[in-house]
């Protein structure tokens, strides 16, 4: 039983995680920038649920209000900075949304305080399995959100002539530019929509865990992780990986202790490359 | 080009002769004793540096509208001079040169946590300036020898080793199973090792002992070990977060426990964030209003409590009455020093045995204060969700009696 909780919990988890890293397989794909300040948007989107649960509201709704929010405040940071450093190297790009992470972890802890905080959501828990494995609904409630935003996404690229156009930039900016896509207009839109997601997913992290001005770095590594496992441009990868991931960390956290566990997730991150190096070599000595 | 050279010259023998003159006048000036302090005003502790300056700021006021402090048959005031060390602790040691060498400041009074006190205590020692804190609690700060630091709150290692007695006492003087979760830094490593050796002492047994890393928010994995193994008590420390997220989690996972002990619940409002989620949590403190400690400034707990609120608009947590009663020990230590000479106030503050609002202050030759226990107290909530702090050990100071065991969440 205690397997199926790990396993349960991992899978909640992960598919959480999954959500902010297809944000940023999104960007890193079609503007070729990794974006530090990914995880700091997760958390100003946590602080707009959190403020309507200040206020009365309740913070689920923090899921349709905050990604609007955040789609403009992403469509500003592009058109104040990203849009200066798109097509330099990646090294510049990490360099500007570095500040921008440190830049809105001072405001954030400025407007907010430096007190960690949460949005309670009064969604109970669903015991299973005789009480044995016991998922809290806010987690259920997550994992849920999650999945519907990430389809609705899927839908949109393929469907609207906005996703068609950020697809035809992400495959070959250039052509897509000469055969008359304003490369401009989808570059500030996606940066808007990867904010979105952010807000969307912090929203969620308020309802299930806890929020801070400081906590953004851990959401920016994980989901850097998960798109480095999965590639970029590959969306059911990022999912699974996601998942696995969270699996991995629960599994790890239980066996070896959670001091080991971001521990282990390094780990086989790094033998996840060195794998892939080893693949990649063979393949080379194979065109030879 | 030779016009310029002077302008240079100039400008640089009056920024020289500045900084050198405001450091022959600063430690006492007319009639003031200026202190300094390296506070965390913005960054991740800003929310306890505001505590401390907020309790330091009351302590200068009521202590100079009261008649000062008198040394050598003339009243001074005191002075604080604040500097914003950015929760950072390489600022912190910067902050506390430039307060000692450029400022001249040769009384100083702690920073807001354990890390940044442990990077300015070097400094204040190599220059032999005399430093009173109240929020560095890790242990490791008083086995290095420091000769001019001195503490008001009792050491890290301290904290939840009553709740292990505690738990033994209501298991009829029986060793109890303790499961652990401490967060991966100083000050919770230093509970833990406290803890530890209360387990030691009573002949308990530890079931599980977990390290949280600082960056994770979740403990599901633990909560669902401590489900496994059914310990007779949890411990959990680690911080604001640590103590926000064992109540969220405990609370979804529906996890029993016949006692759940933790720290930093009074920074966290516990009750205030999770309602009656966060009922019968017993909660370490270095001080509680209800505690009846006295002295001639504040009175007792209960009027600092009352003063403090109206000053500042909120109740005012331990960080802030620690913070009151460093300059409290400040004061004394001058007067029976007699003198402003750094060494006679190291050893004025060394011999110091006092009573305050906040507790009994001895300092053992590390610079802790060995005379005041600390204090847990239960979360306790009415019908109506509305949840109140009781203390409910020492037995000496319980306002309330401790519930135990925790009734399980089906029948709550």
């Amino acid at each position: 039983m205690i397997s199926v909780q790990a396993c349960l919990d991992g899978i909640l988890l992960g598919i959480l995680f999954a959500l902010i890293a297809y944000g940023m397989a999104l960007q890193w794909g079609v503007m070729n920038i990794i974006n530090i300040a990914q995880g700091d948007l997760v958390i100003l989107g946590g602080y707009i649920a959190y403020f309507m649960y200040l206020y009365g509201i309740h913070p689920a709704w923090g899921v349709i209000v905050s990604p609007i929010i955040m789609f403009f405040i992403g469509i500003a940071i592009y058109k104040l900075v990203i849009n200066k450093v798109v097509d330099r190297d990646l090294f510049i790009s990490i360099l500007a949304t570095f500040g921008i992470s440190i830049l809105f972890m001072q405001l954030m802890n400025f407007a907010f305080g430096a007190d960690v905080v949460l949005a309670n959501s009064d969604y109970g828990t669903t015991m299973l399995f005789n009480s044995n494995v016991v998922l809290p609904n806010s987690k259920i409630f997550s994992a849920f959100i999650s999945i519907l935003f990430a389809i609705c996404l899927v839908i949109y690229m393929k469907k609207s002539k906005l996703g068609r156009a950020i697809r035809a930039t992400a495959q070959n900016a250039r052509a897509a530019k000469i055969l008359g896509v304003d490369t401009e207009k989808v570059y500030a839109a996606t940066f808007g929509i990867n904010a979105a997601l952010c807000g969307v997913a912090g929203a969620l992290i308020s309802i299930t865990f806890t929020i801070h001005p400081y906590m953004g770095l851990p959401y920016t590594i994980r989901s850097f992780m998960i798109v480095i496992v999965a590639g970029l441009g590959n969306l059911p990868g990022v999912a699974m990986s996601g998942m696995g991931l969270g699996v991995f960390e629960e599994f790890a956290d239980y066996i070896l202790g959670t001091e080991f566990r971001i521990g282990s997730v390094f780990l086989l991150l790094v033998l996840i490359l060195v794998y892939r190096r080893f693949k990649l070599s063979r393949k080379r000595e194979y065109l030879k | 080009m030779k016009i310029n050279k002077i302008i240079v010259s100039f400008i640089s023998a009056t920024v020289i002769l500045l900084s050198t003159s405001v450091a022959s006048f600063a430690k006492v000036v007319g009639d003031k004793i200026v202190l300094g302090a390296a506070i965390s005003l913005t960054g991740k502790y800003s929310s306890n540096g505001v505590h401390t300056q907020n309790g330091y700021n009351m302590a200068v006021d009521r202590i100079n509208s009261m008649g000062g402090v008198k040394v050598g048959g003339k009243t001074y005031k005191f002075d604080i001079i604040y500097y914003d060390d950015e929760s950072n602790p390489k600022r912190a040691a910067q902050l506390a040169e430039r307060l000692i060498s450029q400022d001249g400041v040769q009384f100083m009074l702690g920073p807001y946590s354990s890390g940044l006190t442990k990077a300015i205590a070097p400094v204040t020692e190599k220059y032999g300036v005399p430093m009173v804190e109240a929020n560095g609690a890790s242990r490791s700060l008083f086995t290095k020898g420091y000769k001019y630091l001195f503490a008001v709150l009792a050491p890290a290692n301290l904290y939840l080793d009553v709740a292990i007695d505690l738990a033994v006492e209501k298991n009829n003087g029986k060793g109890v199973t303790v499961a652990m979760a401490f967060e991966q830094d100083a000050f919770s490593q230093d509970v833990r090792l406290g803890v530890l050796d209360a387990i030691k002492r009573t002949g308990s047994k530890k079931v599980i002992d977990d390290k949280l890393p600082k960056e994770l928010n979740d403990m599901a994995a633990t909560l669902v070990k401590v489900k496994q193994m059914k310990p007779d008590v949890l411990v959990v420390s680690g911080h604001t977060k640590g103590a926000l997220t064992a109540i969220r989690q405990i609370s979804e996972m529906k996890v029993d426990v016949p006692m759940l002990a933790m720290t930093h619940c009074d920074a966290a409002k516990l009750s205030k964030q999770h309602g009656k989620n966060s009922q019968y949590a017993l909660c370490a403190s270095q001080w509680h209003k209800t505690l009846t400690y006295k002295d001639d400034f504040f009175k007792d707990g209960m009027t600092y409590d009352a003063d403090f609120t109206k000053e500042f608009g909120y109740a005012p947590p331990y960080q802030a009455a620690e913070s009151s009663a460093a300059l409290l020990v400040f004061k004394d230590a001058f007067e029976r020093a007699n003198s402003f000479d750094q060494k006679k106030v190291r050893d004025a503050l060394a011999a110091t045995n006092m009573q305050t609002f906040y507790g009994n202050i001895k300092f053992a030759p590390g610079g802790q204060n060995v005379d005041k226990p600390m204090v847990l107290f239960q979360v306790m909530c009415d019908d109506g969700g509305k949840c109140e702090n009781k203390v409910v050990a020492p037995t000496k100071w319980a306002s309330a009696k401790l519930i135990h065991p925790i009734p399980s969440w089906s029948k709550r």
